[in-house]
C-alpha cells in the first residue's frame, strides 16, 4: 500500500512552508529515519525523516516550491508489492494511513499557574500561546483532516474580504456594521484609516504615479511574516510600559577581564553572558516577572528560561537558554555561541526557540545607548540592553568616571505592575554592579 | 372622541408615507397618515403607475404594427385615446383603494387634509381652511413630496403648456409636442407621444439626454430616439413661448443660435421642487436647501422628533427611495438595532421609454472621476439568443468594476425589459459582491439576463458570445 508523505507542521505557527530541497530521488529505497527532504518553516530549515521503509515512488511537490500548505501531499513511498501505477491512484485520493514522525520531541515545560495573589495554585496545563505552544505533538499525522479547527466564521462581504486581503488586514480584528454585524466595505476602509465620510462618498484618489518612486520588492519570507504578525499582535494587544535604569558596571568589566585573562581559559565571556546570568538570578528573586498573562490567570514559570534575541539575515529569532539561573557563565557562553551560529544557518530546532518566560535583547554591541523592546508574547517582560560607555557620574559628592550601561525593561501591565518591574530592575542592577554575587 | 395622540404621524400618504406608516404599524407604533389628496401620492395616482399604463399601450401598439415580422396578420390598427387614458385612470383607482385597504388593515388612522407642524410634537390638520384635528406625536415624519419645477415665462396653463398631469390625460394626441427637459419623465412622455404618432421635439439644457445616465448609454438612447423620429436638441433651452390659438410658438436657443418652433403642445419636465410650504417649517430648526429638507443618515431633520423622507428631501427623487427611507426612518424610531442607512449608489434608476434604460451605481465617468481605475464590460442585445427570439436586438448592458478591489461599481443598461433586470445588479451591489461572485453565478438560458453575466465576463476579457 503506497504511503503518502504530507507536508508536516513543524511548528505550531506553521500553516505553510517551503519545500527547500528533496534529499531523495524517485526510485531510491528509503528506510525509517532517512532524511527525505528539507523543509523551510517560518523559523528555520528542518529535515523531514522517513518513518517507513520502501521505495520513494514519486515527488508530488517539486523542490523550491513555496507556500506548501500543511498536510498537502508532497510525495509517495511505495511499500513492497506496490505498483508504480498505484501512485496515480494514491495521489488523486485521500487515503493516507501513515504517520511521518518528526524527529523532535519536546518536554512540556514545568510550570505553575497562579491566580493573582495565589502563587501556589498549581495547574498543569500546557501553554496555549503561539510562540511557546508545546501542546501540539510534534508527531504529525499524515491525514488530510485539518490539523486545527477553524476559528469562528467571520461574516464579511466579498468586497470587504477582497479589500482586507489586498491590504493585508485581518478581518477578525474588524467590527462589522453591516446587517447582523457583517463586515462591509466601509468597516475595512475605516480600519485602514481611510477618510470615509458619508456612505458612498469617496475621496478622489491621486494617481498612483504621483507617488511612484524607484523601488524593488523583497517578497516576504515565512519568517518575516511571522515576525510581522507576532510583533503587530504584541504592540496592539499588550499594554506596554517601560522602566529604564543606569547600571555602573566597572566591577563587571573588570571581573570579565580577569576571567577571560586566566591562563588556559578556553572561553571568552561577553558582557551579554553576564547580563543573561544576572537577569536569570534576578528572576529567581522576582519570579512575578517570569510570567504570562492569560484570560483566567497569571501564569508563573517555575524554570528560568530566557529567550535571547538573535539577529539573522532572515530576521529575528529567539533561542531559549533553559534554566539559565542554574548554569555557569561558561556554559551560558558556550550555549549562546552555539545558538547564534546555528540560528544564522537556520538550523535551530523548534524546541530550541519555543517557550521561554523572559526575553533579553542587546544592541549594546552596535553602540545603541538605550532602547525599548517590544514584548515577546505571551511573556510579560523583555529587557533591552544598551551599550556600556564611560560617563561622568556623581559618586560621594564628586564627579567620577564610570562605565554605564542603560537597561530598559518593557512590561505587560496586565500581569506585571510597575513596582514588580522596578524591583526586578533594582535586583538586576545590584547584581551587575556587584557581580561577585554571580559566582555564589 | 377620535384618537388624537400617536407614536408616529406621517405628513403625506405617498410611497414614502404609506409604506412608512405600514412599517410603523408592524412595529407596534400607533400611526396616523395625513393626506390632502389621494393615498398613494403622485407615484400611484399621477406618476409611476399611470405612465407605465400608458407606455404599455404604446409598446403594444408598436409591437402590433410589427406583427408581420412575427408571422402574424393583423388588420388595420388604431387607438381610442379616451379608452387608453381611462385604462390608466382605472389602474390608479384600483391601486389607490388598495392602499386605503392596506392602511386600514394595519390599523393606521388616515386624516384627510393638510398637515403641518404646530409646535413641539404637535401637528394640526386643516381641510378647506378649517382646523379639523389637533394631534400629538413624539415622532413626525414629513413626506409631502414634490411638484414640477416651473420655468419663468413658460407657465403651464393646462391647455397649451402642460405639466405631467395634463400630459397623462390627453383628450387627443397632438400633432406636435415639445418636451422641455430630458430626464426620465420628459423622455417617457416623448416616447409615449412619439409611439402614438405625435411629432416630438425634446429640448435639454445639458449636453446629453438623460443626463444622470452613463454617457455611452445616453448616446445610444439618443440615436435610438432619433431613429424613431424624435427630434432632440441638447445644450439648448426654450427662452420663450408665445401662446396662440391652438398652438405655441417656442423660441429655442442653441449655442447662440435662435430657432422658432411651431407646436401644438408643450410639456414641462424640468425637474421638481419640494413641497416645503404650508407644513409649519417656519420657527423650527429644520433646514431647507433649494426647496428640499436637509436630513441625516436616518432621515432626521434639525428638529428633534421630526423626520423627512422622499422627494421632500435630497435626490434621487424616486418612489422606491422614498419607501426605503420611510422604512429606515421608522425602524430607527422604533429602536430597532442594526438599521442600515441608505447608500445612494445602490438605488436603481429606471426610464420606461422605448428602449428602456436602467442603471445602478456609478457611471463610468463618475467612477473615473472618483479616482477608480476601472474595468468596463459590455454586451450587446444583438449577441443574445433570447433577445433575438423576442425580436429585441437593440440595446446594451454595461458593467463597471474597480480594477484593484473588484468592487462592482455600477451597471448601465438600455433595451427591452432592462427595468426588470436591473434588480439583479442592485442585489449584487447591496451584498457587496466582487466580479468573482458574479462570474460564478449561474444565469438561466435562454434569458435576457445572460447579457448581465456576459457584460461581467467581458469586463474580465472572458465574454463568450461576442
Amino acid at each position: 500500500m503506497p504511503i503518502q508523505i504530507l507536508m508536516p507542521a513543524l511548528s505550531p505557527t506553521m500553516t505553510e512552508g517551503k519545500l527547500a530541497k528533496w534529499r531523495v530521488k524517485e526510485g531510491d529505497s528509503v528506510s525509517s529515519g532517512d532524511i527525505l527532504a528539507e523543509i523551510e518553516t517560518d523559523k528555520a530549515t528542518m529535515e523531514l525523516e522517513a518513518a517507513d521503509e520502501g521505495i520513494f515512488g514519486k515527488i508530488l511537490v517539486p523542490e523550491g516550491t513555496e507556500g506548501v500548505a500543511v498536510n498537502e501531499p508532497i510525495g509517495v513511498i511505495l511499500e513492497e508489492g506496490d505498483d508504480a501505477i498505484v501512485v496515480e491512484a494514491v495521489t488523486g485520493v485521500s487515503e493516507p494511513e501513515q504517520e511521518a514522525e518528526e524527529e523532535l520531541e519536546e518536554e512540556p515545560e514545568p510550570e505553575r499557574e497562579a491566580q493573582r495573589g495565589d502563587g501556589n495554585k498549581a495547574v498543569s496545563e500546557e501553554l496555549p500561546s503561539v510562540l511557546t505552544s508545546v501542546s501540539e505533538p510534534n508527531v504529525v499525522p499524515l491525514t488530510n483532516t485539518k490539523s486545527e479547527a477553524d476559528g469562528p466564521r467571520i461574516f464579511a462581504s466579498p468586497l470587504a474580504r477582497r479589500i482586507a486581503q489586498n491590504s493585508d488586514i485581518d478581518l477578525s480584528s474588524i467590527t462589522g456594521t453591516g446587517p447582523n454585524g457583517r463586515i462591509v466595505k466601509v468597516d475595512v476602509e475605516k480600519a485602514l484609516g481611510g477618510d470615509v465620510g458619508m456612505v458612498g462618498a469617496r475621496r478622489p484618489a491621486l494617481k498612483a504615479t504621483d507617488y511612484s518612486q524607484p523601488s524593488i520588492e523583497l517578497p516576504n519570507s515565512t519568517m518575516r511574516k511571522t515576525i510581522a504578525r507576532r510583533l503587530l499582535e504584541a504592540k496592539q494587544t499588550v499594554p506596554h510600559f517601560y522602566l529604564t535604569l543606569d547600571c555602573q558596571i566597572d566591577n563587571l568589566v573588570e571581573l570579565r577581564q580577569q576571567l577571560n585573562g586566566r591562563d588556559g581559559a578556553d572561553y571568552k565571556l561577553s558582557i551579554n553572558d553576564f547580563v543573561i546570568k544576572a537577569a536569570a538570578l534576578a528572576l529567581r528573586q522576582v519570579p512575578e516577572a517570569n510570567a504570562s498573562w492569560t484570560d483566567t490567570a497569571i501564569r508563573l514559570y517555575e524554570n528560568v528560561d530566557i529567550s535571547i534575541a538573535v539577529a539573522t539575515d532572515g530576521g529575528l529569532i529567539t533561542p531559549v537558554l533553559r534554566k539559565a539561573d542554574e548554569k555557569g557563565l561558561q556554559q551560558i557562553s558556550n550555549e549562546m555561541q552555539d545558538f547564534v551560529s546555528r540560528a544564522r544557518e537556520g538550523k535551530l530546532r523548534p524546541e530550541e526557540y519555543q517557550g521561554g518566560g523572559f526575553s533579553i535583547s542587546n544592541l549594546g554591541m552596535y553602540g545603541i545607548r538605550e532602547f525599548a523592546a517590544i514584548i515577546n508574547p505571551p511573556q510579560s517582560c523583555i529587557l533591552a540592553v544598551g551599550t556600556a560607555t564611560k560617563q561622568p557620574v556623581v559618586r560621594g559628592g564628586a564627579i567620577a568616571i564610570a562605565t554605564v550601561m542603560s537597561c530598559t525593561l518593557s512590561c505587560d501591565h496586565r500581569s506585571v505592575d510597575g513596582v514588580v518591574g522596578a524591583r526586578f530592575m533594582q535586583v538586576f542592577q545590584s547584581i551587575v554592579e556587584d557581580p561577585l554575587a554571580i559566582l555564589l | 372622541m377620535a384618537k388624537t395622540s400617536f407614536d408616529a404621524i406621517f405628513l403625506g400618504g405617498g410611497p414614502g408615507g404609506y409604506v412608512g406608516a405600514i412599517r410603523a404599524a408592524q412595529l407596534g407604533l400607533d400611526t396616523a397618515v395625513i393626506e390632502k389628496d389621494k393615498l398613494g401620492g403622485i407615484c400611484l395616482n399621477w406618476g409611476c403607475i399611470p405612465t407605465k399604463t400608458l407606455l404599455r399601450t404604446a409598446e403594444l401598439y408598436t409591437n402590433i404594427k410589427q406583427a408581420e415580422d412575427f408571422g402574424l396578420q393583423v388588420g388595420e390598427i388604431s387607438f381610442d385615446i379616451a379608452k387608453v387614458v381611462e385604462r390608466s385612470r382605472r389602474v390608479s383607482r384600483k391601486l389607490n383603494s388598495g392602499v386605503k385597504h392596506l392602511l386600514k388593515k394595519n390599523g393606521v388612522v388616515v386624516f384627510e387634509g393638510q398637515g403641518s407642524l404646530n409646535g413641539k410634537h404637535k401637528v394640526r390638520v386643516t381641510n378647506n381652511g378649517s382646523i379639523t384635528a389637533d394631534l400629538t406625536s413624539q415622532n413626525v415624519i414629513l413626506a409631502t413630496g414634490a411638484r414640477p419645477r416651473r420655468l419663468p415665462g413658460i407657465e403651464p396653463d393646462g391647455e397649451l403648456v402642460w405639466t405631467y398631469k395634463e400630459a397623462m390625460i390627453p383628450k387627443t394626441i397632438p400633432k406636435s409636442l415639445l418636451v422641455i427637459g430630458s430626464g426620465a419623465i420628459g423622455i417617457e412622455f416623448a416616447s409615449f407621444y412619439n409611439a402614438l404618432g405625435a411629432q416630438v421635439t425634446v429640448v435639454e439644457m445639458l449636453d446629453h439626454v438623460l443626463p444622470l445616465e452613463d454617457r455611452e448609454i445616453s448616446e445610444l438612447a439618443r440615436k435610438s430616439f432619433e431613429k424613431k423620429g424624435i427630434t432632440i436638441y441638447t445644450g439648448a433651452s426654450v427662452s420663450q413661448v408665445k401662446k396662440e390659438k391652438g398652438r405655441v410658438i417656442a423660441t429655442l436657443e442653441e449655442e447662440g443660435n435662435t430657432k422658432t418652433l411651431q407646436i401644438e403642445r408643450v410639456v414641462l419636465a424640468v425637474g421638481i421642487v419640494g413641497n416645503v410650504e404650508d407644513i409649519g417649517l417656519t420657527n423650527t430648526n429644520i433646514k431647507v436647501d433649494k426647496s428640499h429638507v436637509v436630513t441625516g443618515s436616518y432621515c432626521e431633520t434639525g428638529e428633534p422628533g421630526v423626520y423627512a423622507i422622499g422627494d421632500l428631501t435630497g435626490p434621487p427623487w424616486l418612489a422606491h427611495k422614498a419607501s426605503h427611507e420611510a422604512v429606515i426612518c421608522v425602524e430607527k424610531i422604533a429602536g430597532l438595532k442594526d438599521v442600515q442607512p441608505l447608500d445612494s449608489t445602490r438605488i436603481p434608476g429606471c426610464t420606461y421609454s422605448n428602449p428602456q434604460i436602467a442603471s445602478v451605481g456609478l457611471t463610468e465617468e463618475a467612477a473615473r472621476e472618483a479616482g477608480h481605475e476601472v474595468k468596463v464590460g459590455r454586451f450587446p442585445f444583438a449577441g443574445n439568443g433570447k433577445a433575438m427570439a423576442i425580436g429585441e436586438v437593440e440595446g446594451l448592458v454595461k458593467t463597471v468594476f474597480d480594477t484593484k478591489t473588484g468592487e462592482f461599481l455600477g451597471a448601465h443598461m438600455l433595451g427591452a425589459e432592462v427595468t426588470e433586470l436591473i434588480q439583479g445588479y442592485s442585489i449584487a451591489k447591496t451584498l457587496e459582491t466582487t466580479e468573482k461572485e458574479l462570474l460564478h453565478a449561474v444565469f438561466p438560458h435562454p434569458t435576457l439576463s445572460e447579457m448581465m453575466h456576459e457584460a461581467v465576463l467581458d469586463a474580465y476579457d472572458r465574454a463568450v458570445h461576442i
